[in-house]
Protein backbone atom coordinates (compact mmCIF):
# COMPACT_ATOMS: atom_id res chain seq x y z
CA UNK A 1 0.00 0.00 0.00
CA UNK A 2 2.94 2.35 0.69
CA UNK A 3 3.09 5.10 -1.89
CA UNK A 4 0.29 3.56 -3.98
CA UNK A 5 -2.27 6.33 -3.47
CA UNK A 6 -2.19 10.08 -2.89
CA UNK A 7 -4.47 12.85 -1.69
CA UNK A 8 -4.79 15.36 -4.53
CA UNK A 9 -7.53 17.62 -3.18
CA UNK A 10 -8.65 18.89 0.21
CA UNK A 11 -11.40 21.26 1.25
CA UNK A 12 -13.29 22.65 4.23
CA UNK A 13 -16.75 24.18 4.57
CA UNK A 14 -18.95 25.71 7.21
CA UNK A 15 -16.29 25.56 9.91
CA UNK A 16 -17.40 27.39 13.03
CA UNK A 17 -21.04 28.26 12.54
CA UNK A 18 -23.22 27.40 9.55
CA UNK A 19 -26.75 28.22 10.71
CA UNK A 20 -29.53 27.05 8.43
CA UNK A 21 -27.41 24.36 6.76
CA UNK A 22 -28.04 20.62 7.04
CA UNK A 23 -25.29 18.09 7.59
CA UNK A 24 -25.47 16.86 4.03
CA UNK A 25 -25.39 20.39 2.63
CA UNK A 26 -22.23 21.25 4.60
CA UNK A 27 -20.79 17.93 3.44
CA UNK A 28 -21.61 18.83 -0.18
CA UNK A 29 -19.87 22.21 0.12
CA UNK A 30 -16.78 20.51 1.51
CA UNK A 31 -16.91 17.98 -1.34
CA UNK A 32 -17.11 20.77 -3.92
CA UNK A 33 -14.17 22.58 -2.33
CA UNK A 34 -11.96 19.47 -2.19
CA UNK A 35 -12.83 18.55 -5.78
CA UNK A 36 -12.20 22.12 -6.97
CA UNK A 37 -8.82 21.97 -5.20
CA UNK A 38 -8.14 18.87 -7.34
CA UNK A 39 -9.43 20.61 -10.47
CA UNK A 40 -12.41 18.28 -10.65
CA UNK A 41 -16.16 18.12 -9.94
CA UNK A 42 -18.55 15.49 -8.65
CA UNK A 43 -18.75 14.21 -12.26
CA UNK A 44 -15.28 12.74 -11.87
CA UNK A 45 -16.01 10.80 -8.67
CA UNK A 46 -16.62 7.04 -8.91
CA UNK A 47 -15.77 6.07 -5.34
CA UNK A 48 -17.58 7.56 -2.35
CA UNK A 49 -16.53 7.27 1.27
CA UNK A 50 -18.30 9.01 4.13
CA UNK A 51 -19.51 8.62 7.70
CA UNK A 52 -22.07 10.26 9.93
CA UNK A 53 -23.31 9.55 13.41
CA UNK A 54 -26.71 10.97 12.50
CA UNK A 55 -27.61 10.35 8.86
CA UNK A 56 -28.96 6.85 8.24
CA UNK A 57 -27.57 4.81 5.34
CA UNK A 58 -25.01 7.56 5.03
CA UNK A 59 -23.46 6.37 1.77
CA UNK A 60 -26.83 6.43 0.04
CA UNK A 61 -27.80 9.84 1.40
CA UNK A 62 -24.49 11.42 0.48
CA UNK A 63 -24.40 9.91 -3.03
CA UNK A 64 -27.95 11.07 -3.66
CA UNK A 65 -27.20 14.57 -2.39
CA UNK A 66 -24.15 14.82 -4.65
CA UNK A 67 -25.72 13.08 -7.64
CA UNK A 68 -22.98 10.48 -7.73
CA UNK A 69 -23.51 6.89 -8.89
CA UNK A 70 -20.50 5.31 -7.21
CA UNK A 71 -18.84 2.05 -8.20
CA UNK A 72 -17.51 1.84 -4.67
CA UNK A 73 -19.23 3.03 -1.48
CA UNK A 74 -17.91 2.76 2.05
CA UNK A 75 -19.39 4.33 5.17
CA UNK A 76 -17.86 2.63 8.17
CA UNK A 77 -18.31 4.73 11.29
CA UNK A 78 -15.87 4.13 14.12
CA UNK A 79 -16.31 7.60 15.55
CA UNK A 80 -14.10 10.58 14.82
CA UNK A 81 -11.23 8.46 13.52
CA UNK A 82 -13.38 7.18 10.65
CA UNK A 83 -12.03 9.50 7.99
CA UNK A 84 -8.44 8.51 8.71
CA UNK A 85 -9.48 4.87 8.67
CA UNK A 86 -11.23 5.42 5.35
CA UNK A 87 -7.80 5.63 3.74
CA UNK A 88 -7.58 1.83 4.04
CA UNK A 89 -10.71 0.72 2.11
CA UNK A 90 -10.30 3.63 -0.30
CA UNK A 91 -6.72 2.61 -1.11
CA UNK A 92 -7.75 -1.05 -1.43
CA UNK A 93 -10.54 -0.15 -3.85
CA UNK A 94 -8.27 2.10 -5.92
CA UNK A 95 -5.48 -0.46 -6.03
CA UNK A 96 -7.92 -3.21 -7.01
CA UNK A 97 -9.15 -1.06 -9.89
CA UNK A 98 -12.71 -0.97 -8.60
CA UNK A 99 -12.73 2.81 -8.98
CA UNK A 100 -10.36 5.61 -9.96
CA UNK A 101 -11.29 8.71 -7.98
CA UNK A 102 -12.42 8.46 -4.36
CA UNK A 103 -14.10 11.32 -2.54
CA UNK A 104 -14.02 11.13 1.26
CA UNK A 105 -16.39 13.68 2.73
CA UNK A 106 -17.97 14.79 6.01
CA UNK A 107 -20.27 17.51 7.30
CA UNK A 108 -21.93 18.33 10.60
CA UNK A 109 -24.15 21.05 12.01
CA UNK A 110 -23.49 20.05 15.60
CA UNK A 111 -23.36 23.65 16.87
CA UNK A 112 -26.32 25.32 15.21
CA UNK A 113 -28.47 22.39 14.03
CA UNK A 114 -31.96 22.28 15.45
CA UNK A 115 -33.45 19.37 17.40
CA UNK A 116 -30.07 18.05 18.55
CA UNK A 117 -31.23 17.48 22.13
CA UNK A 118 -34.29 15.50 21.08
CA UNK A 119 -32.19 13.50 18.64
CA UNK A 120 -29.78 12.73 21.47
CA UNK A 121 -32.60 11.19 23.49
CA UNK A 122 -33.63 8.96 20.59
CA UNK A 123 -30.05 7.86 20.06
CA UNK A 124 -29.76 6.93 23.75
CA UNK A 125 -32.94 4.88 23.52
CA UNK A 126 -31.56 2.99 20.50
CA UNK A 127 -28.20 2.42 22.16
CA UNK A 128 -28.85 2.00 25.90
CA UNK A 129 -25.26 1.27 27.12
CA UNK A 130 -26.91 -0.44 30.08
CA UNK A 131 -23.70 -0.96 32.03
CA UNK A 132 -22.54 2.65 32.10
CA UNK A 133 -25.51 4.96 31.62
CA UNK A 134 -27.14 4.25 35.02
CA UNK A 135 -24.16 6.06 36.60
CA UNK A 136 -24.73 9.18 34.47
CA UNK A 137 -21.23 9.70 33.07
CA UNK A 138 -21.20 13.05 31.26
CA UNK A 139 -19.92 11.37 28.13
CA UNK A 140 -17.70 11.52 26.26
CA UNK A 141 -15.99 13.94 28.66
CA UNK A 142 -16.27 11.78 31.81
CA UNK A 143 -14.59 8.84 30.07
CA UNK A 144 -11.60 10.98 29.14
CA UNK A 145 -11.60 12.44 32.67
CA UNK A 146 -11.28 8.92 34.09
CA UNK A 147 -8.29 8.32 31.79
CA UNK A 148 -6.71 11.64 32.77
CA UNK A 149 -7.23 10.92 36.48
CA UNK A 150 -5.54 7.54 36.12
CA UNK A 151 -2.62 9.03 34.18
CA UNK A 152 -2.17 11.67 36.89
CA UNK A 153 -2.27 9.00 39.60
CA UNK A 154 0.12 6.66 37.87
CA UNK A 155 2.63 9.12 36.40
CA UNK A 156 2.24 12.34 38.34
CA UNK A 157 0.87 14.20 35.34
CA UNK A 158 -0.51 17.57 36.45
CA UNK A 159 -3.41 19.80 35.47
CA UNK A 160 -0.85 22.42 34.43
CA UNK A 161 0.61 19.93 31.95
CA UNK A 162 -2.85 19.22 30.55
CA UNK A 163 -3.36 22.98 30.27
CA UNK A 164 -0.10 23.27 28.27
CA UNK A 165 -1.81 21.25 25.53
CA UNK A 166 -4.76 23.65 25.37
CA UNK A 167 -2.51 26.71 25.38
CA UNK A 168 -0.28 25.30 22.60
CA UNK A 169 -3.35 24.55 20.48
CA UNK A 170 -4.61 28.09 21.00
CA UNK A 171 -1.27 29.58 19.97
CA UNK A 172 -1.39 27.59 16.73
CA UNK A 173 -5.01 28.69 16.20
CA UNK A 174 -3.90 32.31 16.50
CA UNK A 175 -1.77 31.71 13.40
CA UNK A 176 -4.70 30.18 11.50
CA UNK A 177 -7.29 32.61 10.13
CA UNK A 178 -9.74 29.72 9.69
CA UNK A 179 -9.62 28.70 13.39
CA UNK A 180 -12.82 29.29 15.37
CA UNK A 181 -11.30 30.37 18.70
CA UNK A 182 -8.29 32.68 18.56
CA UNK A 183 -8.43 34.88 21.66
CA UNK A 184 -5.49 34.61 24.08
CA UNK A 185 -5.45 31.68 26.50
CA UNK A 186 -3.06 31.13 29.42
CA UNK A 187 -2.42 28.15 31.67
CA UNK A 188 -4.07 30.10 34.49
CA UNK A 189 -7.15 30.62 32.29
CA UNK A 190 -7.44 26.87 31.72
CA UNK A 191 -6.94 26.03 35.39
CA UNK A 192 -9.52 28.64 36.38
CA UNK A 193 -12.15 27.63 33.84
CA UNK A 194 -15.29 25.70 34.76
CA UNK A 195 -14.66 22.15 35.95
CA UNK A 196 -16.91 19.66 34.16
CA UNK A 197 -15.73 16.22 35.29
CA UNK A 198 -12.52 16.24 37.32
CA UNK A 199 -9.78 16.81 36.25
CA UNK A 200 -11.09 18.15 32.93
CA UNK A 201 -12.42 21.69 32.58
CA UNK A 202 -14.33 23.19 29.73
CA UNK A 203 -10.98 24.51 28.34
CA UNK A 204 -9.52 20.99 28.43
CA UNK A 205 -12.31 20.07 26.02
CA UNK A 206 -12.72 20.45 22.30
CA UNK A 207 -14.92 23.03 20.68
CA UNK A 208 -18.47 22.31 19.61
CA UNK A 209 -18.70 23.75 16.11
CA UNK A 210 -20.30 23.11 12.75
CA UNK A 211 -18.09 22.17 9.87
CA UNK A 212 -17.21 19.84 7.06
CA UNK A 213 -14.14 18.58 5.30
CA UNK A 214 -13.28 16.40 2.34
CA UNK A 215 -10.36 14.91 0.46
CA UNK A 216 -9.82 13.31 -2.92
CA UNK A 217 -7.74 10.14 -3.19
CA UNK A 218 -6.35 8.66 -6.42
CA UNK A 219 -3.74 6.06 -7.43
CA UNK A 220 -0.21 7.39 -7.32
CA UNK A 221 0.32 6.82 -11.06
CA UNK A 222 -2.31 9.53 -11.73
CA UNK A 223 -1.40 11.82 -8.84
CA UNK A 224 0.65 14.23 -10.94
CA UNK A 225 -2.25 14.84 -13.33
CA UNK A 226 -3.78 17.15 -10.72
CA UNK A 227 -2.92 20.81 -10.12
CA UNK A 228 -1.63 20.57 -6.53
CA UNK A 229 1.35 18.74 -5.08
CA UNK A 230 0.21 15.21 -4.11
CA UNK A 231 0.44 13.97 -0.53
CA UNK A 232 1.28 10.28 -0.75
CA UNK A 233 0.06 7.69 1.72
CA UNK A 234 3.19 6.20 3.29
CA UNK A 235 1.62 4.08 6.00
CA UNK A 236 -1.59 3.48 7.87
CA UNK A 237 -2.61 1.31 10.82
CA UNK A 238 -5.88 0.88 12.70
CA UNK A 239 -6.63 -0.75 16.05
CA UNK A 240 -9.39 -0.80 18.61
CA UNK A 241 -9.70 -2.72 21.88
CA UNK A 242 -12.91 -1.42 23.44
CA UNK A 243 -15.86 0.86 22.91
CA UNK A 244 -16.87 1.88 26.45
CA UNK A 245 -14.27 3.28 28.84
CA UNK A 246 -15.12 0.59 31.43
CA UNK A 247 -13.87 -1.99 28.90
CA UNK A 248 -10.55 -0.25 28.14
CA UNK A 249 -7.82 -2.61 29.41
CA UNK A 250 -5.43 0.09 30.73
CA UNK A 251 -6.65 3.70 30.76
CA UNK A 252 -3.10 4.98 30.31
CA UNK A 253 -2.35 2.99 27.13
CA UNK A 254 -4.45 3.44 23.98
CA UNK A 255 -4.61 1.25 20.89
CA UNK A 256 -2.45 3.95 19.23
CA UNK A 257 0.40 1.89 20.67
CA UNK A 258 -0.62 -0.75 18.12
CA UNK A 259 -1.86 1.39 15.20
CA UNK A 260 1.18 3.69 15.34
CA UNK A 261 3.93 1.09 15.10
CA UNK A 262 2.02 -0.63 12.29
CA UNK A 263 1.75 2.61 10.33
CA UNK A 264 5.44 3.41 10.93
CA UNK A 265 6.46 -0.09 9.79
CA UNK A 266 4.50 0.24 6.56
CA UNK A 267 5.94 3.71 5.95
CA UNK A 268 9.49 2.70 6.76
CA UNK A 269 9.95 5.79 8.89
CA UNK A 270 10.29 6.46 12.63
CA UNK A 271 8.91 9.17 14.92
CA UNK A 272 12.16 11.15 14.51
CA UNK A 273 11.39 11.46 10.77
CA UNK A 274 8.01 13.13 11.32
CA UNK A 275 7.97 16.88 10.66
CA UNK A 276 4.41 17.70 11.68
CA UNK A 277 1.81 15.89 13.78
CA UNK A 278 -1.94 16.23 13.71
CA UNK A 279 -3.29 14.37 16.77
CA UNK A 280 -6.99 14.02 17.54
CA UNK A 281 -7.28 16.33 20.56
CA UNK A 282 -10.86 15.94 21.70
CA UNK A 283 -9.50 16.58 25.20
CA UNK A 284 -6.09 17.69 26.47
CA UNK A 285 -5.22 14.22 27.78
CA UNK A 286 -5.46 12.84 24.22
CA UNK A 287 -2.42 14.69 22.96
CA UNK A 288 -0.33 13.46 25.89
CA UNK A 289 -1.48 9.84 25.48
CA UNK A 290 -0.89 9.83 21.72
CA UNK A 291 2.59 11.40 21.96
CA UNK A 292 3.46 8.53 24.32
CA UNK A 293 1.71 5.72 22.46
CA UNK A 294 3.05 6.80 19.06
CA UNK A 295 6.60 6.79 20.38
CA UNK A 296 7.43 10.50 20.58
CA UNK A 297 8.20 10.14 24.28
CA UNK A 298 8.20 7.34 26.86
CA UNK A 299 5.02 6.16 28.58
CA UNK A 300 4.22 8.45 31.47
CA UNK A 301 6.45 11.27 30.25
CA UNK A 302 3.88 12.99 28.04
CA UNK A 303 3.04 15.63 30.63
CA UNK A 304 6.65 16.73 31.02
CA UNK A 305 7.14 16.42 27.26
CA UNK A 306 4.48 19.00 26.37
CA UNK A 307 5.63 21.47 29.04
CA UNK A 308 7.44 24.73 28.34
CA UNK A 309 5.67 25.27 25.03
CA UNK A 310 7.37 22.31 23.38
CA UNK A 311 4.41 21.57 21.07
CA UNK A 312 3.41 25.23 20.60
CA UNK A 313 4.57 27.39 17.66
CA UNK A 314 8.35 27.77 17.95
CA UNK A 315 8.63 24.59 20.05
CA UNK A 316 10.66 21.50 19.23
CA UNK A 317 7.72 19.54 17.82
CA UNK A 318 4.90 20.95 15.67
CA UNK A 319 1.64 19.42 16.94
CA UNK A 320 -1.89 20.33 15.84
CA UNK A 321 -0.83 23.20 13.66
CA UNK A 322 -4.36 24.25 12.69
CA UNK A 323 -5.26 24.77 16.36
CA UNK A 324 -6.73 21.28 16.69
CA UNK A 325 -10.12 20.24 17.94
CA UNK A 326 -9.41 22.34 21.01
CA UNK A 327 -9.22 25.67 19.18
CA UNK A 328 -9.78 25.30 15.41
CA UNK A 329 -12.86 23.19 14.69
CA UNK A 330 -14.68 20.17 16.14
CA UNK A 331 -18.06 19.30 14.66
CA UNK A 332 -18.33 15.95 16.50
CA UNK A 333 -16.05 13.86 14.30
CA UNK A 334 -12.73 15.64 13.77
CA UNK A 335 -10.75 13.05 11.79
CA UNK A 336 -11.05 14.58 8.35
CA UNK A 337 -9.58 17.88 9.57
CA UNK A 338 -6.39 16.07 10.63
CA UNK A 339 -5.78 14.99 7.05
CA UNK A 340 -6.75 18.34 5.52
CA UNK A 341 -4.20 20.13 7.71
CA UNK A 342 -1.53 17.46 7.14
CA UNK A 343 -1.90 17.83 3.37
CA UNK A 344 -1.77 21.64 3.53
CA UNK A 345 1.44 21.42 5.58
CA UNK A 346 3.02 19.01 3.08
CA UNK A 347 2.09 21.39 0.25
CA UNK A 348 3.66 24.32 2.10
CA UNK A 349 0.42 26.26 1.87
CA UNK A 350 -0.27 26.72 5.61
CA UNK A 351 0.62 30.42 5.72
CA UNK A 352 1.85 31.78 9.04
CA UNK A 353 1.61 28.39 10.71
CA UNK A 354 3.62 26.57 8.03
CA UNK A 355 6.18 24.11 9.36
CA UNK A 356 9.31 24.71 7.29
CA UNK A 357 10.15 21.93 4.84
CA UNK A 358 7.47 19.58 6.16
CA UNK A 359 7.97 16.33 4.24
CA UNK A 360 6.45 13.69 6.52
CA UNK A 361 3.16 14.33 8.34
CA UNK A 362 1.42 12.13 10.86
CA UNK A 363 -2.36 12.23 11.25
CA UNK A 364 -3.73 10.28 14.17
CA UNK A 365 -7.46 9.73 14.55
CA UNK A 366 -9.32 8.81 17.71
CA UNK A 367 -12.88 7.56 17.89
CA UNK A 368 -15.31 6.82 20.69
CA UNK A 369 -13.75 7.21 24.13
CA UNK A 370 -10.07 6.56 23.37
CA UNK A 371 -11.50 3.56 21.50
CA UNK A 372 -10.73 3.51 17.78
CA UNK A 373 -7.14 4.54 17.03
CA UNK A 374 -5.99 5.05 13.45
CA UNK A 375 -2.59 6.38 12.44
CA UNK A 376 -1.69 7.59 8.96
CA UNK A 377 1.64 8.83 7.64
CA UNK A 378 1.67 11.04 4.57
CA UNK A 379 4.67 12.29 2.65
CA UNK A 380 5.77 14.47 -0.21
CA UNK A 381 7.12 12.98 -3.43
CA UNK A 382 10.72 12.95 -2.18
CA UNK A 383 9.74 10.61 0.70
CA UNK A 384 8.59 7.85 -1.66
CA UNK B 1 -34.75 -18.19 28.84
CA UNK B 2 -33.81 -14.56 28.14
CA UNK B 3 -30.36 -13.29 27.13
CA UNK B 4 -27.59 -12.53 29.61
CA UNK B 5 -28.31 -8.81 29.92
CA UNK B 6 -31.92 -9.46 30.91
CA UNK B 7 -30.93 -12.25 33.31
CA UNK B 8 -28.41 -9.88 34.94
CA UNK B 9 -30.96 -7.09 35.28
CA UNK B 10 -33.61 -9.46 36.65
CA UNK B 11 -31.19 -10.69 39.32
CA UNK B 12 -30.30 -7.09 40.21
CA UNK B 13 -33.97 -6.18 40.45
CA UNK B 14 -34.22 -8.87 43.13
CA UNK B 15 -31.22 -7.41 44.96
CA UNK B 16 -28.68 -9.95 43.78
CA UNK B 17 -25.42 -8.97 42.02
CA UNK B 18 -24.02 -11.79 39.88
CA UNK B 19 -21.39 -11.84 37.17
CA UNK B 20 -20.31 -14.53 34.72
CA UNK B 21 -17.44 -16.98 34.87
CA UNK B 22 -16.24 -18.97 31.87
CA UNK B 23 -16.39 -22.73 32.40
CA UNK B 24 -13.74 -23.18 29.70
CA UNK B 25 -11.00 -20.71 30.75
CA UNK B 26 -12.14 -20.03 34.34
CA UNK B 27 -11.92 -16.26 33.93
CA UNK B 28 -14.65 -13.96 35.22
CA UNK B 29 -16.55 -11.78 32.75
CA UNK B 30 -18.32 -8.43 33.04
CA UNK B 31 -20.48 -7.07 31.47
CA UNK B 32 -22.58 -10.20 30.85
CA UNK B 33 -22.08 -11.67 27.39
CA UNK B 34 -22.94 -14.63 25.16
CA UNK B 35 -19.34 -15.56 24.33
CA UNK B 36 -16.34 -15.38 26.62
CA UNK B 37 -14.31 -12.32 25.52
CA UNK B 38 -11.12 -14.05 26.70
CA UNK B 39 -11.34 -17.47 25.01
CA UNK B 40 -14.46 -17.40 22.83
CA UNK B 41 -16.24 -20.26 24.57
CA UNK B 42 -20.04 -20.13 24.97
CA UNK B 43 -19.99 -21.65 28.46
CA UNK B 44 -20.52 -18.61 30.67
CA UNK B 45 -22.04 -19.46 34.05
CA UNK B 46 -23.48 -17.15 36.69
CA UNK B 47 -21.65 -16.69 39.95
CA UNK B 48 -21.90 -14.36 42.93
CA UNK B 49 -18.72 -12.27 43.23
CA UNK B 50 -17.26 -11.38 46.62
CA UNK B 51 -18.38 -7.80 46.04
CA UNK B 52 -14.92 -6.64 47.02
CA UNK B 53 -13.20 -4.27 44.68
CA UNK B 54 -10.65 -1.47 44.29
CA UNK B 55 -11.20 1.96 42.72
CA UNK B 56 -9.26 2.04 39.43
CA UNK B 57 -10.21 5.61 38.51
CA UNK B 58 -12.62 8.22 39.73
CA UNK B 59 -14.14 11.55 38.74
CA UNK B 60 -16.61 14.05 40.14
CA UNK B 61 -19.24 15.06 37.62
CA UNK B 62 -20.10 18.66 38.39
CA UNK B 63 -23.79 19.45 38.56
CA UNK B 64 -25.74 22.43 39.85
CA UNK B 65 -27.04 22.04 43.39
CA UNK B 66 -30.53 22.68 42.08
CA UNK B 67 -30.20 19.57 39.89
CA UNK B 68 -28.91 17.41 42.75
CA UNK B 69 -25.30 18.55 43.08
CA UNK B 70 -21.99 16.89 42.22
CA UNK B 71 -21.76 13.10 42.01
CA UNK B 72 -19.13 10.42 41.75
CA UNK B 73 -18.46 8.16 38.77
CA UNK B 74 -15.81 5.50 39.28
CA UNK B 75 -14.28 2.50 37.59
CA UNK B 76 -13.98 -0.38 40.05
CA UNK B 77 -11.83 -3.47 39.59
CA UNK B 78 -13.59 -6.44 41.18
CA UNK B 79 -11.36 -8.85 43.11
CA UNK B 80 -12.44 -11.50 40.58
CA UNK B 81 -10.81 -9.48 37.78
CA UNK B 82 -13.41 -7.62 35.71
CA UNK B 83 -13.74 -3.85 35.80
CA UNK B 84 -17.07 -2.04 35.90
CA UNK B 85 -18.34 1.50 35.90
CA UNK B 86 -20.12 2.41 39.11
CA UNK B 87 -20.18 5.05 41.83
CA UNK B 88 -18.83 5.19 45.35
CA UNK B 89 -21.40 6.43 47.82
CA UNK B 90 -21.66 7.33 51.54
CA UNK B 91 -18.62 9.64 51.23
CA UNK B 92 -18.18 12.95 49.43
CA UNK B 93 -17.72 12.42 45.66
CA UNK B 94 -14.32 14.17 45.76
CA UNK B 95 -13.16 12.01 48.70
CA UNK B 96 -13.12 8.89 46.51
CA UNK B 97 -9.49 7.92 45.78
CA UNK B 98 -7.84 5.65 43.26
CA UNK B 99 -6.78 2.49 45.08
CA UNK B 100 -9.55 2.76 47.68
CA UNK B 101 -10.93 -0.65 48.77
CA UNK B 102 -14.69 -0.78 48.24
CA UNK B 103 -17.61 -3.16 48.74
CA UNK B 104 -20.56 -3.62 46.38
CA UNK B 105 -24.17 -3.24 47.31
CA UNK B 106 -27.34 -3.22 45.26
CA UNK B 107 -29.53 -0.14 45.57
CA UNK B 108 -32.75 0.09 43.56
CA UNK B 109 -31.49 -2.33 40.93
CA UNK B 110 -28.09 -0.66 40.51
CA UNK B 111 -24.69 -1.84 41.77
CA UNK B 112 -22.88 0.82 43.77
CA UNK B 113 -19.94 0.70 46.15
CA UNK B 114 -19.11 1.88 49.66
CA UNK B 115 -15.64 2.21 51.21
CA UNK B 116 -14.59 -0.87 53.19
Amino acid sequence: MRGSVAIVGVGLAGCGEAPGWTENEIMAQAARNALADAGRTTRNVDGLVCASSNVFMTGLSVAEQLGIHPKFTESTCVGGSSFVGHLIPAALALNAGICDTVLVTYGSNQRTGVGRQEAGKFKQALDPLAFERPYKPFNPLTSYALAAARHMHQYGTTREQLAEVAVAARKWAQLNPEAFTRDPLTIADVLGSRMVSDPLTVRDSCLVTDGGGAYVLVRADRAKDFPKKPAYLLGVGAAHWHRQISCMPDLTVTAASESGPRAFRMAGVAPKDVDVLELYDAFTINTILFLEDLGFCAKGEGGAFVSGGRIAPGGALAVNTNGGGLSCVHPGMYGIFLLVEAVRQLRQEAGERQVRNARVALAHGNGGVLSSQITALLGTEETL
Amino acid sequence: MPGPEKIYQDKLAQGSFEIQRCAACSRHVFYPRVLCPHCGADRLEWTAPSGRGTVYSTTVVRRKDADGGDYNVALVDLDEGPRMMSRVVTIAPAAVRIGMPVQARVTEGVVEFTPR
